[in-house]
């Protein structure tokens, strides 16, 4: 008879042993394949979608997450396609990217970057995510791009208008769809002075943060150029939700026009306190006093209610475009939805689309080769005509709308008018524009 | 061992293997499966828990002992970033002097608060130490835009000078943080069978000075500089009647407590170069007492236990979306589905403040001792249990 003495001792080291061995080749495998960061080996790739959920832009963020989930639908040949039945390029087939299906994650930014950068790492590195995309808030998307910078993933930028995204704060591996307040003011200036004249005096209100700062420096540029006077420039908090005591400055300031250089909940907030104090019935230097609001979207429009009759602005995208592609998508957001796509959904939709292409493009997730497909790509049936995304910046050039609210609107969702269309290339600047310098690209990326 | 009774020794040494095993403990479900959900494990997310737990512990000096609930410590956690950043900006991206100097001037910061606020006791004290912070976080928000940034928050850009160290690496992008070399955000992988383990530079070094810190509170509370301050808690009036100034042992707790919340500021910056104005809002000082209320104030372990909970829901349950709900009860027929998740969504995602604010009801209802006093109880229970069995057993015979 054999007899087995195992001791509690002998046991242990058998087991520790063991167990070393049999992890060691697989911690060689897991470090040597992949090439770079978040590599999809199975059969899916997971996209990370990091919007505001709570905060001053949260309503903005419930309609990025809508066209982000509408986007993934159609990637997986779901739905009716969308605009990937427009979209010039055809490198995408309904099945996924490159044959893998496309899941994805979501994370709420708070509007705040802290929040926004720890729910971005949390996808890169728990999640596997090889995309971030999203954001409401330019200082969340600068924060986010640099954090995917240094991750090593790309950077989808959603809804963020600030110079600095792709100025001083351009990264290699961070991508914008969305136009910028240079653009908007380039756009807005001509129809200003067709409007009100060369000989006004301005007043600008601006939210306290990157975006702001670089919407009033373009606006108070080129109104000045005109002709206009700046009167005065106040920053008020982003987190705040009265504005009264800002506004009564104003009419003691002998200003006649008004430049609110606020978005979302903010600008929902001021522009109301603007019209209770009586601003716009007010008649100032023989001249009827003018509000306006450079940035503008249909969220904002339908938070602010009667306010924005005749008030004029500027846009990225509206749904009563009539292009092929703006039609496509209006269509399919409101089948799946029951009402139109503000244009924030438009511009989170369009960069999962973009990306998506670009890496089928590539032939590779990597993230230097999808940034390699992103640069100097001319599109087009994406809802803005034709389409270029710079090289030198990573930004995208297309017509820029300025438009109005309505004075007679027909339904709760027809609020805005598209007053005019300016083309590209009147809002195209040369890349070291000094509204623009000051950062670098730096290299891509690929992580690992 | 170190100078401790045999209890903190047993105590340090738990706390110890918790956190050198994190990689381990916290990634209990398979990489694929759909529990994987709910793991902890990766870099981000470790760091946190230790960063807080020694936030939560630096605040516990102060709260825990004398009594004295500041409402303001975020300050201080945001001083230590500012000052992090600022290092990384201006000297070099090795971390150790980063964190020297954040624990420094929050220190500094904490004594000029400190000295002011402690004229007061009481609600008093909170109302001061709030109305500090909300002036700093408003500084930091607007006023003092040219050292803060603002809304955007400090960050590193190529053209910073960085004295001692490159502005840009080689192939043009930020120098990353290190300690001599060592990469904060470098991760080991270590795949074993379906599990996916990370090792992560960063999160070490953050641990071993949680250790550090663990270890000098345990000597803070069982001193006679403790005694002191435990006597300030139990009755301030009594003690000065006695003749005994007890201001300078309330002032160093503060300053203590808040050169902790510094070095957990400077952790912070260290592990992800960025400051934003936002972790000094009144909601972050508000958070440490609730971590430390949670975990069992007066207790050792308690603020880390108290951390951890309140991190692990703020990045595990509000990532929980609607599509991950259909995906676990895609088992129910589709009404049914439907319902669940409509009852569950409120609770999830965006909601995950809801079901702390339930769990944090009923901790504070049931256990008033916090998560320490539950530990304790079913500790008790199980022993209870043994001992009855054994009494049990013993009678039995008898008959």
């Amino acid at each position: 008879m054999s007899k087995t003495d195992v001791s509690r001792r002998g046991l242990l080291k058998t087991g520790a042993v063991a167990g070393t061995g049999l992890a060691l080749p697989t911690i060689f495998t897991a470090q040597s394949a992949a090439a770079f960061t978040n590599d999809p080996t199975g059969g899916t790739v997971t996209l990370g979608f990091n919007v505001p959920q709570t905060g001053p832009y949260a309503d903005e963020g419930a309609d990025e997450l809508r066209a982000f989930e509408l986007a993934v639908e159609h990637l997986n040949g779901g739905g009716d396609g969308g605009m990937l039945s427009t979209f010039s390029s055809k490198a995408l087939e309904g099945n996924g990217i490159l044959g893998k299906k496309v899941e994805f994650v979501t994370g709420d930014t708070q509007t705040k970057s802290d929040a926004a950068r720890a729910s971005a790492k949390s996808m890169i590195e728990k999640d596997g995510a090889i995309m971030i995309s999203g954001g409401s808030s330019s200082g969340v998307a600068v924060a986010v791009q640099g954090l995917c910078q240094e991750a090593g993933v790309i950077f989808m930028a959603g809804l963020t208008h600030s110079n600095d995204t792709t100025g001083k704060d351009k990264k290699a591996n961070g991508f914008r769809h969305f136009f910028n307040a240079y653009m908007s003011a380039a756009a807005l200036a001509p129809v200003l002075k067709n409007l009100y004249g060369d000989d006004r005096k301005a007043y600008h209100l601006t939210a306290d943060y990157t975006w702001g700062w670089t919407q009033e420096e373009s606006i108070k540029a080129a109104t000045e150029a005109l002709g206009w006077e700046t009167v005065n420039t106040v920053k008020t908090p982003l987190a705040a939700t009265d504005f009264s005591s800002y506004i009564a400055p104003v009419l003691n300031s002998g200003a006649d026009v008004l430049v609110l250089n606020h978005y979302g909940g903010n600008m929902v907030n001021s522009l109301t306190n603007a019209v209770q104090f009586g601003l716009r019935d007010k008649v100032v230097n023989g001249k009827n006093f003018e509000i306006v609001v450079p940035l503008y979207s249909r969220l904002m429009a339908k938070g602010a209610g009667e306010n924005v009759k005749g008030i004029h602005g500027s846009t990225n995208w509206h749904w009563s475009l009539r292009d092929e592609g703006s039609q496509a998508f209006v269509r399919s957001f409101g089948t799946k939805y029951g009402f139109p796509p503000s244009q924030a959904a438009h511009t989170c939709y369009v960069q999962t689309l973009l990306y998506a292409d670009a890496v089928a493009r590539a032939g590779s997730f990597n993230p230097c080769a999808v940034a390699e497909a992103l640069e100097g790509f001319e599109f087009d049936g994406l809802g803005n005509g034709k389409t270029l995304y710079r090289a030198d910046d990573h930004q995208c050039f297309k017509d820029v709308l300025v438009v109005r609210g309505k004075e007679n609107p027909t339904s709760e969702f027809d609020l805005l008018e598209v007053v005019e269309v300016t083309p590209a290339e009147q809002v195209t600047y040369a890349p070291d524009h000094p509204m623009f310098a000051g950062g670098q690209l730096g290299s891509c990326n690929p992580g690992a | 061992m170190f100078g401790l009774e045999k209890r903190d020794t047993t105590l340090l040494l738990i706390v110890a293997i918790l956190t050198l095993f994190a990689p381990f403990i916290l990634n209990p479900f398979p990489t694929g499966s759909g529990l994987a959900q709910f793991n902890a494990g990766y870099p981000d997310l470790m760091q946190r828990f230790v960063i807080f737990g020694i936030f939560a512990i630096g605040f516990n000096i102060l709260f825990g002992l004398t009594g004295y609930l500041s409402f303001g410590h975020a300050a201080f956690l945001g001083v230590g970033s500012y000052s992090a950043v600022w290092m990384f900006k201006l000297l070099s991206m090795n971390v150790l002097p980063a964190i020297l100097l954040s624990v420094i001037i929050s220190g500094l910061f904490a004594l000029v608060i400190g000295y002011i606020s402690l004229r007061r006791s009481g609600i008093y004290f909170s109302i001061l130490t709030l109305a500090f912070a909300q002036m700093s976080f408003s500084l930091a928000y607007s006023v003092l835009t040219p050292i803060t940034n603002g809304e955007t928050g400090l960050q590193l850009t190529l053209d910073d000078p960085r004295i001692l160290g490159a502005s840009a690496t080689a192939d043009g992008s930020i120098p990353v943080t290190n300690l001599f070399g060592l990469e904060m955000r470098s991760t080991y992988q270590m795949a074993v069978g379906a599990w996916d383990f990370q090792f992560n530079i960063g999160y070490y070094l953050c641990a071993l000075i949680l250790l550090a810190a663990f270890y000098l509170s345990i000597r803070i509370f069982r001193s006679p500089f403790g005694m002191m301050l435990r006597a300030v808690k139990s009755n301030q009036q009594r003690m000065n009647y006695t003749g005994l100034n007890s201001k300078p042992y309330t002032l160093a707790a503060f300053v203590i407590s808040g050169m902790y919340a510094g070095l957990a500021g400077g952790l912070m910056a260290s592990m992800d170069p960025l400051a934003g104005a936002e972790r000094m809002q009144w909601t972050a000082s508000g958070e440490v007492v609730l971590m430390t209320i949670l975990g069992g104030a007066g207790t050792l372990i308690g603020p880390v236990l108290g951390a951890g909970f309140i991190k692990y829901f703020e990045n595990i349950f509000s990532k929980i979306n609607d599509n991950v709900l259909h995906g676990w009860f895609s088992f129910l027929p589709d009404g049914l589905e439907d319902f669940v998740v409509f009852i569950v969504h409120p609770f999830i995602g965006k909601g995950w403040h809801l079901t702390l604010g339930i769990l944090f009801m009923l901790v504070v209802i049931y256990l008033p001792g916090g998560l320490v006093e539950g530990g304790q109880r079913i500790h008790g229970w199980i022993r209870g249990n043994k001992r009855g069995d054994a009494s049990q057993s013993k009678t039995n015979p008898a008959e």
